[in-house]
């Protein structure tokens, strides 16, 4: 057999914190096949990127690697040299760096400087290692852009990566890594960011440009079903020790470790039964939860919430030396429905306006047109219409819960303060009865009272979120409007926020709005689906028929795009190839959508409505 | 881009005939005026011919009129005693102080304002950048905590005090003259080169005192926004990719760390022509600086609008600079909005 590209043995890296030494990596030993895909599996914090930085010798200041090897066998020259007993900033490693391992990173908009244009920072990779002109080297940028998928290569040269897409930015990352033609990639969660049909166009790329050129992976992620569809290998990681690993077949047929076992079953899958429930790795206990009642409401007769054709364009100015203005529609007369006690699942890519429509039905953005009505029992009234004392029962009705729990959160209060503020802002209740209504939150939410006295940064992401519903839950509203909020956390932690939310919806009769970007947790969550594509509602229908009958091409194309952690079920790559799948005028007929029109919404089973273009429209009438 | 520039004129007209105003009414907020003054102290000593002058000089600038009538003339809208002869027409009034006329007064005094000025920015650019960068990426090594106590030290001494001390062992040690930017027996006298280089060897004084508060500030300002650069995710995209630490610093997080400065072009300008006064003093610089101060307590109108005027066309125009220099330096300021 020959030898692995590069062989970790017994690594060790150390952080020196303040509270004294911290294991972040603790003995680990795999093996990266040549040619071949590892990927490294686990939460945040289980050590999988430090051991990524580890290889590259760019940890923090405050960390180092205390024990073990990296032994890296150059296939162009057959050397071996072992990467960890070279000091981190000599010529060997700098050689190595960038050069025989290159690496692309989470975030393709910090990764890339905003300062420097894209053929810039690619062409000075290739400078770096390689004895060549600039000119030759924007030769060579243009090649590498043009084969990463590139539109226009040459262009692209003079572009500033905030010009570009997350997708393209990723590209150009991508493009920056392989031009000096490294043996070994390291993508340190290279999707996670992005849109679930950029996230498989980027998996096919790198697999393709892995086929040409021979390099080996390492890839890293928390996301299941990224390694279900990509990895050769799998490593698992927790707390920086390897609970498992094997190859991808092992690993998904036959889980051993319960620590594995446990993952798989935290996170949503499409195949799930009706009222199966996601058992999170550390279950949290809510002690009132069973014995909470409903508060006694009239309860409307109609949907609690309801939007007509709401329409909103932002102007834009198009540059700083220039007075023109751009008009962008990011919301195209959306019709939503919301029953009360259900779940009203609103998924779509970034910047499809889904969170222009929940801003909306805060009242946090006035619509250029449309109605948002909400219907507490009394008849529905038009949201944007309110004054004074119903404006704030309207504002005590509906709340808000966050997607980042890290920033929603003022530091400088402590829970106590965070969840008393809602009532002292309506001014209800005495400070004793806000003390033991703030109790009583915690307990629902599952956690100590001890909490009350602590700030925000003493908690993990996981129970902040949990504070974050909690406060959102401090005035007894009606409806919840969660804008994504499980992206921004780990999959273990994301089946604990969304069994609560399920549980609070049960126990206390809520309704909710829950905006997200995967479907797999609108699938596990929502009773209802619409799926919105550039401010248009494109299709709307009760979960089990959108799952099984999906008509309009987007959502078929986002349904085919979401990696399921089931090996039996592959991501077709050669579908997803094509692209334009969000862009209206370019959808077949007679879905297309000329600019500036709107089309129209067509029920074609009880419940099930898709959105046709003009000419059908017509027809139809 | 032409639009952006036109735009921007019309601004800074509109700006600064506000602070026109502003400056005119604030010099004649104190009741009386520099003449009043004068004839009241003359009348107390008897001096009839003087008050004769003096009396005469009222007449000649229109101070019999209302403030606005003579807001008016000084700008050079409204017709005076001698026409239509105000800023607009490049006529800068008359120093009462000096009997003389404002250009003559601050003529020599503007230039050397600007040069002694000059010779601070760069020096604390040139003191300051290169610890803030060795303070930043040695963060909690004894040398940052060395430059950190130098730093606090130059922002606590008191200038002035500074400025005798420095004066004292530079005429010991390499016997340059006390005070003023050159020899006294070049006063007055055409420039030649050895008045050049007397200039220059007492330029060193003024600049280091009148530098050193700005460059502790600066030191600890770039050092924090360095740490904040040095977090971010494309430097250690730069290190990944095998650029050198030195290489990589330079063309990424410094690069971003400099913004903030280049906005701050601006306000640094006009700062520094009114900050130095209390070390101009002192070292008895011929600068704008203790000349605006005694026309603003003897309350000399026109000689103390015009400098006030000079500071706000310096923070205008420093302004457009350093936007322009924003622009040219940032795509992300230059094709804003495009996002």
């Amino acid at each position: 057999m020959e030898a692995p590209i590069l062989s970790v043995r017994q690594l060790t890296v150390d952080f020196s914190t303040d509270a004294g030494n911290f294991r972040a990596v603790d003995g680990l030993t795999f093996d990266i096949p040549r040619g071949k895909t590892v990927a490294l599996v686990g939460e945040s914090g289980s050590g999988k990127s430090v051991t990524a930085q580890a290889i590259l010798q760019i940890l923090s200041k405050k960390a180092r690697i205390a024990n073990g090897s990296l032994l890296f066998n150059d296939p162009s020259n057959g050397g071996s040299i072992d990467i960890a007993a070279l000091p981190a900033e000599s010529d060997a490693m700098h050689a190595l760096r960038g050069g025989r391992i290159a690496m692309i990173f989470q975030e393709p908009m910090t990764s890339l400087s905003p300062l420097h244009t894209i053929g810039d920072q690619i062409s000075e990779a290739l400078m770096i290692h390689a004895d060549v002109d600039q000119a030759t080297a924007n030769q060579r940028t243009m090649d590498v852009l043009n084969r990463v998928g590139f539109p226009d290569p040459k262009r692209a040269l003079r572009t500033y990566p905030f010009e570009l897409s997350g997708g393209l930015r990723q590209r150009a990352m991508i493009a920056m890594a392989l031009i000096t033609r490294p043996a070994l990639l390291i993508a340190d969660e290279p999707t996670t960011a992005l849109d679930v049909t950029t996230q498989a166009q980027i998996l096919d790329l790198i697999k393709e440009l892995q086929v040409e050129t021979g390099m080996s992976v390492l890839l890293i992620t928390h996301d299941l079903g990224v390694v279900a569809n990509v990895a050769d290998e799998v490593v698992v990681m927790y707390r920086g020790r390897i609970m498992e690993a094997g190859s991808r077949e092992e690993i998904f047929r036959n889980a051993q470790h319960p620590y594995l076992q446990a993952l798989m079953r935290a996170v949503p899958r499409f195949a799930m039964a009706e009222n199966e429930r996601l058992t999170p790795i550390r279950e949290v206990k809510s002690a009132s939860l069973a014995s909470v009642d409903a508060p006694e409401r009239v309860q409307p007769a109609g949907p609690i919430l309801k939007v007509e054709r709401l329409t909103k364009s932002f102007t834009l100015r198009s540059g700083w030396f220039s007075g023109k203005t751009r008009e962008i529609r990011a919301v195209s007369e959306v019709d939503l429905s919301l029953p009360a006690g259900r779940t009203l699942g609103l998924v779509g890519e970034s910047g499809c306006g889904k969170t222009t429509v929940s801003k909306m039905i805060m009242r946090a953005i006035t619509p250029n047109s449309g109605k948002v009505l909400f219907d507490d029992g009394t008849g529905p009234k038009d949201v944007h219409k309110l004054e004074g004392e119903a404006l704030t029962t309207y504002r005590r009705s509906v709340q808000f819960i966050f997607q980042d729990p890290f920033s929603s959160l003022n530091p400088r209060m402590t829970v106590y303060e965070l969840l008393t503020e809602p009532l002292r802002i309506h001014d209800i209740g005495t400070s004793d009865e806000r003390y033991e209504r703030v109790k009583h939150l915690l307990e629902m939410v599952g956690l100590d009272q001890r909490a009350l006295r602590r700030y925000p940064h003493s908690f993990s992401g996981g129970q902040r979120q949990r504070l974050g519903i909690a406060r959102a839950l401090a005035l007894e509203p009606r409806v919840l409007l969660c804008d994504e909020p499980v992206s921004a956390l780990d999959v273990s932690v994301q089946a604990q926020v969304l069994n609560l939310l399920k549980d609070l919806q049960a126990a206390l009769g809520l309704s909710y709005l829950f905006v997200s970007h995967n479907l797999a947790v609108v699938d596990y969550i929502a009773d209802t689906i619409a799926v919105m594509c550039r401010g248009y509602i494109v299709e709307e229908a009760p979960k089990s028929s959108l799952f099984r009958n999906p008509v309009h091409p987007y959502t078929q194309a986002l349904l085919a795009a979401v990696p399921d952690p089931d090996i039996d079920r592959p991501l077709d790559f050669a579908k997803l190839r094509a692209g334009g799948f969000s862009q209206p005028s370019a959808w077949p007929e007679p879905f297309r959508i000329e600019p500036g029109e709107f089309g129209v919404m067509k029920e074609i089973e009880p419940g099930h409505k898709v959105r046709l273009g003009r000419l059908t429209a017509r027809e139809a009438a | 881009m032409i639009r952006f520039l036109l735009r921007r004129t019309v601004t800074m007209a509109v700006t600064l005939l506000i602070i026109s105003a502003l400056v005119f009414f604030i010099i004649k907020l104190p009741p009386g005026d520099f003449l009043t003054n004068q004839i009241a102290e003359l009348r107390a000593q008897g001096e009839s011919a003087s008050i004769a002058k003096a009396e005469f000089l009222i007449r000649q600038y229109g101070l019999d009129k209302p403030a606005w009538q003579q807001y008016l003339v000084w700008l050079g809208v409204m017709p005076g005693p001698n026409g239509f002869s105000g800023l607009l027409q490049g006529d800068w009034g008359w120093s009462f102080e000096y009997d003389k006329p404002v250009v003559d007064v601050v003529g020599d005094a503007v230039w050397l304002t600007l040069l002694v000025n000059f010779a601070v920015v760069i020096f604390i650019h040139l003191v300051a950048i290169p610890i803030a960068i060795y303070s930043a990426t040695r963060q909690y090594s004894i040398g940052d905590y060395i430059a950190t106590f130098i730093g606090y030290i130059g922002l606590a001494t008191p200038s002035f005090l500074l400025a005798l001390i420095l004066l004292y062992y530079m005429n010991r040690w390499f016997g340059i003259s006390i005070g003023g930017l050159y020899d006294p027996q070049y006063a007055g006298e055409p420039w030649s080169w050895p008045k050049v280089q007397s200039l220059l060897s007492h330029l060193v004084v003024p600049t280091v005192v009148i530098g050193l508060g700005g460059t502790a500030a600066m030191i600890r300002r770039m050092r924090a926004n360095l740490l904040d650069e040095l977090g971010k995710q494309y430097y250690v995209t730069a290190k990944a990719k095998g650029l050198g630490p030195t290489k990589a610093l330079l063309k990424y997080p410094f690069r971003m760390s400099l913004n903030p400065f280049i906005a701050d072009i601006g306000n640094l300008l006009p700062q520094l022509v009114s900050g130095s006064v209390l070390v101009s003093l002192v070292l008895s610089l011929p600068t704008v600086g203790p000349i605006l101060l005694s026309a603003l307590k003897s309350q000399d109108q026109f000689l103390a609008g015009f400098i006030l005027m000079f500071v706000a066309v310096l923070t205008v125009v420093g302004m457009l600079v350093s936007d322009l220099l924003l622009a040219w330096l940032d795509p992300r300021i230059r094709m804003g909005g495009a996002r």
